[in-house]
């Protein structure tokens, strides 16, 4: 199929475009120079922007939390609901939607590339039946291997070479794509109902640092040439003081820096950055995080933006996820997964009025505007956990207009409005900046080269939203701003138009990206090695645990090649 | 394997052995259509045509069973169930439903299995017989079984038997020379002995009666039966500290649970499997809420975890393929054209007893024989299909039945093990021909009803 997009303002930041008025031509999926304009379907984006597919770098969609959620929730479902048609399937769910309405709602928005952080490996098997069931959108799930025995075990013993392989053998039969890190060090604590303080406290039974952990894995992935960085959850999550936690993380790896590429990235940052002592005392870090990114180059971080509203918060964190429940007293999931990780999942509301969420809210954006460069800070709401990815065109506009902004700060617990540091931010961001936060900068962070982009070669994964910046004052018409990115004009999905003004006009499956490792070793060893230990470290057989690539619908591997 | 039969079965429990070995009797040779009253033999094409035919024409089809299938079928049977306007239902709606439902109300703190045989140092069974329904699960996950941090019972357990065969001797011998029976005193009077004071790894069994699985464990608690609610709500006030005014609860004495409470506090990992005699008997999800809520309480104290112990091999990936389609586990009725769930109202034996079902389309299981009679008398009274690989009552009463290969024998697919780790099934023998999948069946099925509705 052939297309022009005519007349559009192009916000194309990997290639420096900014609301520059052009065409874009695709044909048979990718972005190309130029097509005959007789046989192309043109779609006429007069007075529109035009941006590259959305690209989402962390946001919990598939997989057995999301699921356990899902199961937990029937109250989340009742009053969002989306009927059959003769192109789409039904589905249900405010917070943690069924698998095809995730897929439908992201197309809406102009969402092209999803990525599923923390899958336990064990039930990596599970995250891609979901995953496969999730249509419109390209996706990706990165495996939880911080906690994992044998990344343990090898990086107490100084091995980083027979890690890498291990990782290596588990990114591929896990079919994942980044190397995710969730409380290092706690995870396997909790196993027994513990924690670890900090990232120097020593992981009970197995004589290692969390920041042991971290670093390892960094390295690990340096000599993988994994194209993500690791994707790290901090120690100490949401608890106040933890700032300083999420600051050691990102010291720790300083050195290990790659020229000017990132070795880190902190997600959903704003669960990290609190100062305080206690609840009562509990205020924004966002300023000594900024500070800090500012100046490096090392790290890359996401928002994990809180809105208030009811949702539902599911994170591998086990420990924390008690706390929560410890907190709130609400219906409590947790689910440890052997030799792997954990996980947990609380039904929370965020409310306007608590001094506690009301700050979490204003931290959010304080990093994503205090932080100057946007290609290090993306947009997340660590869905559901801030709140549901639903809620992006809300915090775009909270992003681009002090006016939004100012509007929400006057509902907010008036002690948090005091302590906010808001009110003393002038900048809004531009639509070029607001297509780095949400396509460009994901797209480079997470090393996708077809995505995020409209050059030529790219895939035909683009965005067409009914604004005009040109008529209208972005940051006077919040609004404005909100109902477009709410629902795209056109969403075209390689190639295909899928989406028109909210309406799913073609349901396409999406590809399931995953990191081919070529070892430059013989992978033998790593395999016999497994073998060994295969039973008495699982209660399933070698044979059974490997996800094969036919399991998956659309299987599209990124290979790299490995320098063990 | 000999010429394509399985002969001989390594690592298989009783009952999968049996699985395996028995499969191919009491099969289904061709596909069956009733005409005139009589089941008569039919083609593949004709049976689907038919099938299509009665789920397009009715109003308010159910399709039910799904637990012995692949998780691969249910997903095509879900979208059948949606393209028709039906409700969809599987077994967990008659076992672990309630359990379902108290999750719903107050979460779970559960595991994979795995976990447990590496750290459970308390492994406690309520309601639920493993030596018998499970019987690999004592010794491949949890008191039988080596961990990295905890290592196996099975050392104790010999003893154990030895004490208990002499004693079957001695009943016997006594028995024949004084013609009367002679039997110990009930154990419950007893306090739990002192190897519950143990470091080690060790198994209480509760139920409401001596089951096989009760002599392997470290101690018996033996409760009144459909008094396991109180029970529950005693040891949760003594784990929070409140005093019980009573001196005996569902039949054992508070100085007994007292002990027990201490040994659950104390214990590093704790864990409470619960079975049908937990779902099913009086109280019903009240039970299974206390349950969790013990659990929850434990927390507090110590790190403790629940599970629940499934039937049907693949009952967990039902309710797991489900809840990701619609967002919820059992019991989804489509007729409005989205997933509604109100068990009670949309489940599948209430709706049988009301009888406002039309049409019913029932795969790998047999409610004939397991539903209640009103509820077996509207379902075979409205036209009734039939997927199954085996005769069954059900499919002796259908309009229209068509065997399929057998999941995990003859065609591969996944299943979710009760602790909800996927698994791979695989294909050990070739399906007789004609036979395909039920994936296949109900993907032609799917397309003949989206035509005839005029969606295609």
């Amino acid at each position: 199929m052939r297309l022009i997009v005519k007349n559009g303002y192009v916000y194309d930041p990997l290639n420096s475009v900014d609301g520059e008025r052009m065409d874009i031509c695709v044909k048979d999926g990718k972005i190309v120079e130029k097509v005959d304009e007789r046989k192309a379907k043109i779609i006429d984006a007069f007075g529109m922007v035009v941006m590259p597919g959305g690209v989402d770098i962390h946001c919990h969609i598939a997989g057995s939390e999301v699921n356990a959620g899902r199961l937990l929730r029937p109250e989340d479902h009742f009053k969002d609901i989306e009927a059959k048609t003769a192109i789409t399937r039904s589905g249900v769910g405010h917070s943690i939607p069924s698998t095809f309405t995730t897929g439908y709602r992201y197309a809406r928005m102009g969402y092209t590339t999803v990525m599923n952080p923390s899958m336990p490996p064990l039930e990596a098997r599970h995250t891609h039946e979901e995953l496969n069931d999730t249509p419109m959108v390209d996706k990706a799930t990165y495996p939880l291997l911080g906690d994992w025995w044998f990344v343990l075990e090898y990086l107490r013993d100084g091995q980083f070479k027979e890690c890498a392989a291990h990782v290596a053998w588990m990114i591929d039969a896990t079919k994942g794509y980044a190397i995710k890190i969730v409380n290092p060090g706690g995870l396997e604590a909790w196993g027994f109902g513990r924690n670890v303080r900090d990232i120097n406290d020593p992981v009970p039974h197995f004589n290692l640092t969390p920041k042991e952990i971290v670093r390892g894995l960094c390295r690990v992935n340096h000599l993988l040439h994994m194209p993500h960085t690791i994707h790290v959850h901090t120690n100490n999550l949401g608890k106040p003081g933890n700032y300083a936690t999420a600051l050691e993380t990102m010291k720790c790896v300083e050195n290990l820096n790659n020229g000017d590429k990132p070795v880190i990235h902190i997600t959903h940052c704003q669960f990290s950055a609190f100062k305080g002592s206690d609840w009562r005392t509990m205020e924004s870090g966002a300023e000594e995080i900024a500070r800090y990114v500012n100046r490096r180059k090392h790290v890359t971080l996401d928002m994990g933006q809180v809105v208030f509203t009811d949702t539902t918060t599911m994170t591998a964190d086990g420990p924390f996820q008690y706390i929560l429940y410890q907190l709130t007293g609400n219906k409590w999931v947790n689910h440890d997964v052997e030799t792997e990780t954990s996980s947990g999942i609380v039904p929370f509301r965020y409310r306007r009025k608590s001094y506690v969420h009301a700050t979490q809210w204003s931290i959010g954006l304080e990093l994503a505007l205090l932080i100057e460069d946007p290609w290090k800070i993306y947009l997340t709401t660590d869905h559901p956990n801030g709140a549901p990815f639903t809620t992006y065109p809300r915090i775009i506009s909270w992003l681009m207009s002090r006016r939004a902004r100012k509007r929400t700060m006057e509902k907010i617990s008036r002690r948090a409005q005091r302590r906010s540091l808001l009110p003393s931010i002038n900048r809004e961001y531009s639509l070029y900046e607001v297509a780095v936060a949400t396509r460009a900068g994901t797209a480079k962070a997470l090393g996708l080269k077809q995505k995020g982009h409209l050059g030529v070669g790219a895939d035909a994964d683009i965005a067409i939203y009914n604004l005009n910046p040109d008529q209208v004052d972005l940051a006077k018409k919040p609004k404005a701003v909100r109902r477009a990115f709410q629902t795209s004009a056109y969403t075209i999905k390689g190639g295909e138009i899928v989406a028109i003004n909210g309406d799913i006009v073609k349901s396409v499956e999406g590809n399931t990206i995953w990191v081919d490792v070529k070892l430059s070793s013989n992978p033998r060893t790593v395999v016999s090695d497994l073998k060994r230990r295969f039973r008495e470290y699982w209660t399933v057989e070698y044979e059974n645990y490997p996800v094969p690539e036919d399991y998956l619908t659309a299987s599209s591997p990124v290979s790299v090649k490995a320098e063990v | 394997m000999k010429n394509n039969v399985i002969t001989r079965l390594k690592n298989a429990c009783a009952i999968s052995e049996t699985k395996f070995l028995n499969y191919s009797n009491h099969r289904r040779q061709v596909p069956l259509v009733r005409k005139n009253g009589e089941l008569m033999e039919a083609s593949l094409d004709e049976a689907v045509r038919r099938s299509a035919e009665i789920l397009a024409k009715a109003s308010y089809p159910i399709l039910y069973g799904w637990s012995c299938t692949s998780c691969e079928a249910i997903r095509v049977g879900l979208a059948l169930a949606e393209e028709a306007g039906g409700v969809i239902d599987n077994t967990s709606t008659v076992c672990h439903g309630p359990s379902v439902l108290s999750i719903q109300d107050v979460g779970m703190a559960s595991c994979t299995l795995g976990q447990l045989r590496h750290r459970a140092d308390l492994i406690i069974y309520w309601g639920s017989n493993p030596w018998s329904a499970h019987p690999r699960h004592i010794d491949r996950y949890t008191a039988f079984s080596d961990g990295r941090f905890q290592k196996s019972a099975w050392r104790r357990y010999l003893p154990r038997l030895n004490a208990a065969l002499t004693k079957k001797r001695l009943d016997r011998a006594s028995s024949l020379v004084l013609r009367k029976e002679v039997s110990a005193p009930t154990e419950t009077a007893k306090s739990p002995s002192y190897a519950l004071a143990r470091k080690e790894r060790k198994m209480i069994v509760v139920d409401v009666r001596r089951t096989h699985s009760a002599d392997v464990a470290d101690y018996f608690l033996q409760v009144e039966p459909n008094r396991d609610y109180e029970l529950l709500q005693a040891l949760r006030m003594i784990i929070r500290d409140e005093e019980l005014d009573v001196d005996e609860v569902a039949g054992v004495p508070v100085e007994v649970l007292e002990d027990i409470a201490d040994v659950m506090i104390g214990c590093e990992l704790g864990v409470l499997f619960f079975g049908v005699g937990l779902t099913m008997s009086e109280g019903k999800l009240r039970n299974i809420d206390a349950a969790l809520s013990l659990v929850r309480d434990l927390n507090k104290r110590t790190k403790f975890l629940i599970m629940p112990m499934r039937g049907h091999f693949n009952v967990t990936g039902a309710n797991t393929v489900f809840t990701w389609q619609t967002g919820f586990p059992y019991a989804v009725d489509f007729s409005h054209g989205y997933p509604r769930y109100n068990p009670g109202e949309t489940s599948v034996v209430d709706i049988l007893c009301r009888g406002e079902s039309d049409a019913s389309l029932i795969i790998a299981s047999d409610p004939v024989s397991h539903f209640p009679r009103q509820a077996v008398q509207n379902l075979v009274s409205s036209p009734l299909i039939v997927i199954d690989p085996q005769i069954t009552p059900t499919s002796l009463l259908a309009d229209v039945v068509i065997p399929s290969a057998f999941v995990g024998i003859e065609a591969e697919g996944t299943a979710y093990r009760m602790d909800h780790v996927p698994l791979p099934l695989k294909k050990v023998v070739e399906p007789p021909e004609g036979y395909l999948t039920d994936t296949e069946i109900l993907q032609k099925i799917f397309q003949q009803v989206r035509r005839l509705k005029g969606e295609v």
